[in-house]
C-alpha cells in the first residue's frame, strides 16, 4: 500500500539461500492460515451474501446486484458517508497538523521537558476508545462534568447537540490519536542524519528554513502513512458515535456513520444480506480513497 | 551545540499537555466521588468525601464480580491474541525478509493489500461467517481475528531485513544448526525490539477492541472490559431499555474505566525503550 518497499538490492543470491527457500513457506504458513480464516474468508463470504436477499415469498434468493443498487440510492447510507467524509476533511488535517507541530517542537530541542511531553502526548493512545468516549462524553454532559460547570458563567453550545456532535467526536478522535501520529513523525525526524543540519547551519539556514527544507521532506513517507491510516479510521468510524449514542440518542441516529448503519441493519433489522453489501461498498470506498491519495502524492520525489 | 530554549514553544507544549491530561485528571478525581458528589461538586476538584475504595469495592463486587470476569477475559484476549499475532507476524516477516522462495513477491503484495482492509469493515461479515461455523459467543470469535496482523508482519519484515545479517545465518548453517532452531536461538533475539513493538501495538489493539466483541459476543460472561463498561454506561443513562435511569452506575463506570486503563499505560511506560526504537525502524524505512 503506502510504502511499497523498493526491491531489496539483489543480494548475493547464492544457491545456499535458495536451497533453504522452502523454509520460507514453513515460516510464512501460520500467517497464511490466519489470513485465510480471519480476513479472506469473511471478505469472500460478505461478497457472496451481498448477492442474495431474504424475500417474504421464496425465502433467500439470488438477486445479483440489487443490494448494491439499493445502497447507491439509500439516502441514510449516503448521509452517513457524507458525514464521515466531512469528518475526514476537517478532523484529519487538524489532528496531523497538531501532531506535526508537536513532533517538530520536541525534535528541535527548543522546548523544555521534551521527554515528558513526548510520553504525555502519547498516553491517550493506550486508553481504550470506549473509555476515551466515556470520559469526554461525561465532560460534555450537562448533568455533571466540565461543560455544565463552565456553562454557569458563559453560555456554551451543547457539545452533544445536533450541530456540535460531529465536532465533539472529532475532538475525542484527535485526543486519542494525535500523540500516536506525533510519535511516528518524531521517529522519522530522529532518523535524519545530523550532518545535514550541520551543512545547513554552515549555509546559514535558520530553524524555520531547516524545518521547511530538510525536516518536512524527510517526514513525508511517515506523514503519508499516518494520513492513509487516518482516512481508513474516518471511514470506519464506529466506537465513538456508538458509545455516545446512549448519551444523545436523538442526535446520534442508528445510521449516523456507515459502519453504525451496517451494524444496526444486521443486528436490529436482521437484514444481513444488505448489511454485507454495505460493508463491501464501504471497504471498497475506503481502499480506493486510500489508494488514490497515496498515488496522488507519489509523483514528487 | 547548545540550543536556545524558547519559552513560547514550551508554553504551547504545556497547553497541549493540559489538553491531553484533562480527561484523565477528571477521571482520576471523579473516581473518588460518590454519585451525589459527582452531580454537585466541581468537576476538576475533589468532592466532600473520599469514596475511591467504596467505588472500587462496588465495581468488583457488583453482580457476583462480573467486572473481574471481564478483566480476566480482556487479559486472555490480549495476551493470547496479541502474543500469537506477534509471533505469527515475526515468523512471516522473517520469511519474507530472509528467504528466497517462489511466490514471495506475491505474498508481499498480499500483506500490503491486507493492511488497507480495515478490521472494522470485516466485523459484520466475520460475525455472519462465525455464526455459520458455530463459534460466535465463544472466545474463539475474538481470538482468531486478533491473530491476523498484516501491519505487524510488514513491520517485522522491515525490521528483520536490517537487524539480521545474512552472514550470521550462513554461519549458523555452516555450524549445522537447523533453520527453525536458528530462528528461535539466534534470529528472534535480534528481532526483540521490533517484536516488543509489534506485541505492544497488538496488545493495545486487542485490549481496546470494542466493535468485534460487541458483535460476536452476547453472553456477558465472555465480554471484555470495553463492551462491559459501555453496557454499564447504557444502564446508567437509562438507554438500555430498563426505563428508570440508574445514576448509581455512574461512579462504577468511572472507576471501572480508571482500572481498565492502568495496565496498558503502565506497560507502555515500562517498555518505552523498546517500542520507541522499534517504531523508529518501522516508520522510517520504506
Amino acid at each position: 500500500m503506502t510504502i511499497a518497499a523498493p526491491p531489496t538490492p539483489a543480494r548475493r543470491r547464492n544457491n545456499r539461500r535458495r536451497r533453504h527457500g522452502t523454509y520460507g513457506y514453513v515460516f510464512f504458513t501460520p500467517f497464511l492460515v490466519v489470513f485465510a480464516v480471519a480476513i479472506a474468508a469473511p471478505l469472500l463470504y460478505a461478497v457472496y451474501l451481498s448477492f442474495f436477499q431474504d424475500r417474504l415469498v421464496g425465502g433467500n434468493v439470488f438477486v445479483g446486484l440489487d443490494n448494491y443498487r439499493q445502497a447507491l440510492t439509500d439516502s441514510l447510507f449516503r448521509a452517513g458517508v457524507g458525514r464521515v467524509a466531512l469528518f475526514l476533511a476537517v478532523q484529519v488535517p487538524l489532528m496531523l497538523a497538531l501532531a506535526l507541530v508537536a513532533a517538530l517542537a520536541i525534535d528541535s530541542g527548543r522546548a523544555r521537558w521534551s521527554s515528558l511531553f513526548r510520553i504525555g502526548f502519547f498516553v491517550p493512545y493506550a486508553v481504550p476508545s470506549v473509555v476515551a468516549v466515556l470520559m469526554w462524553g461525561y465532560l460534555y454532559g450537562r448533568r455533571f462534568g466540565l461543560v455544565s460547570t463552565i456553562d454557569q458563567w458563559v453560555a456554551l453550545p451543547d457539545p452533544l447537540g445536533r450541530s456540535w456532535m460531529l465536532a465533539s467526536i472529532g475532538n475525542v478522535v484527535t485526543w486519542e490519536y494525535a500523540g500516536y501520529n506525533m510519535l511516528i513523525l518524531y521517529a522519522a525526524l530522529r532518523a535524519i542524519p545530523t550532518d545535514i543540519y550541520e551543512a545547513a547551519q554552515v549555509d546559514g539556514a535558520g530553524e524555520f528554513r531547516k524545518a521547511w527544507s530538510i525536516k518536512l521532506p524527510a517526514v513525508r513517507p511517515a506523514l503519508l502513512l499516518a494520513t492513509v491510516f487516518s482516512i481508513i479510521g474516518s471511514f470506519q468510524l464506529f466506537n465513538e458515535p456508538n458509545v455516545l449514542q446512549s448519551l444523545a440518542p436523538s442526535v446520534v441516529t442508528t445510521s449516523y456513520t456507515p459502519n453504525m448503519y451496517a451494524y444496526n441493519l444486521a443486528f436490529n433489522g436482521q437484514q444481513f444480506n444488505y448489511s454485507a453489501a454495505l460493508a463491501v461498498v464501504l471497504g471498497a470506498v475506503t481502499a480506493v480513497i486510500a489508494y488514490a491519495f497515496q498515488r496522488s502524492t507519489k509523483r514528487t520525489p | 551545540m547548545r540550543r536556545r530554549r524558547s519559552n513560547a514553544l514550551t508554553a504551547v507544549m504545556v497547553l497541549m499537555l493540559i489538553y491531553t491530561m484533562l480527561p484523565l485528571a477528571w477521571l482520576l478525581i471523579s473516581s473518588t466521588k460518590n454519585s451525589s458528589d459527582l452531580f454537585s461538586s466541581f468537576g476538576l476538584w475533589f468532592g466532600h468525601g473520599f469514596h475511591l475504595f467504596d467505588n472500587v469495592h462496588a465495581v468488583v463486587t457488583y453482580d457476583g464480580g462480573i467486572y473481574l470476569r471481564w478483566f480476566v477475559n480482556t487479559l486472555l484476549y490480549a495476551v493470547v491474541g496479541a502474543g500469537g499475532a506477534a509471533i505469527i507476524a515475526a515468523l512471516g516477516g522473517y520469511a519474507l525478509a530472509k528467504y528466497d522462495f517462489r511466490g514471495r513477491r506475491l505474498l508481499s503484495a498480499l500483506v500490503l493489500g491486507a493492511i488497507t482492509i480495515p478490521g472494522t469493515a470485516l466485523a459484520v461479515p466475520t460475525y455472519l461467517l462465525f455464526s455459520r461455523v458455530g463459534i460466535v459467543n465463544t472466545p474463539w470469535a475474538v481470538l482468531i481475528p486478533a491473530l491476523a496482523s498484516p501491519f505487524g508482519l510488514y513491520l517485522m519484515r522491515v525490521y528483520a531485513a536490517d537487524a539480521i545479517p545474512d552472514e550470521l545465518l550462513e554461519a549458523a548453517r555452516i555450524d549445522g544448526a537447523g533453520e527453525i532452531r536458528t530462528f528461535f536461538t539466534v534470529s528472534l533475539r535480534l528481532l526483540a525490539p521490533g517484536f516488543v513493538t509489534v506485541l505492544l501495538f497488538a496488545l493495545v489493539a486487542t485490549w481496546n477492541n470494542y466493535f468485534l466483541p460487541l458483535i460476536v459476543l452476547s453472553d456477558p460472561d465472555w465480554f471484555p472490559l470495553t463492551v462491559g463498561l459501555a453496557h454499564w454506561n447504557s444502564l446508567a443513562s437509562g438507554a438500555a431499555g430498563s426505563g428508570a435511569t440508574t445514576v448509581s452506575f455512574y461512579p462504577m463506570v468511572i472507576t471501572g474505566s480508571l482500572l481498565a486503563i492502568v495496565p496498558l499505560v503502565v506497560a507502555f511506560l515500562l517498555l518505552q525503550r523498546f517500542w520507541q526504537s522499534g517504531l523508529a525502524a518501522g516508520s522510517v524505512k520504506q
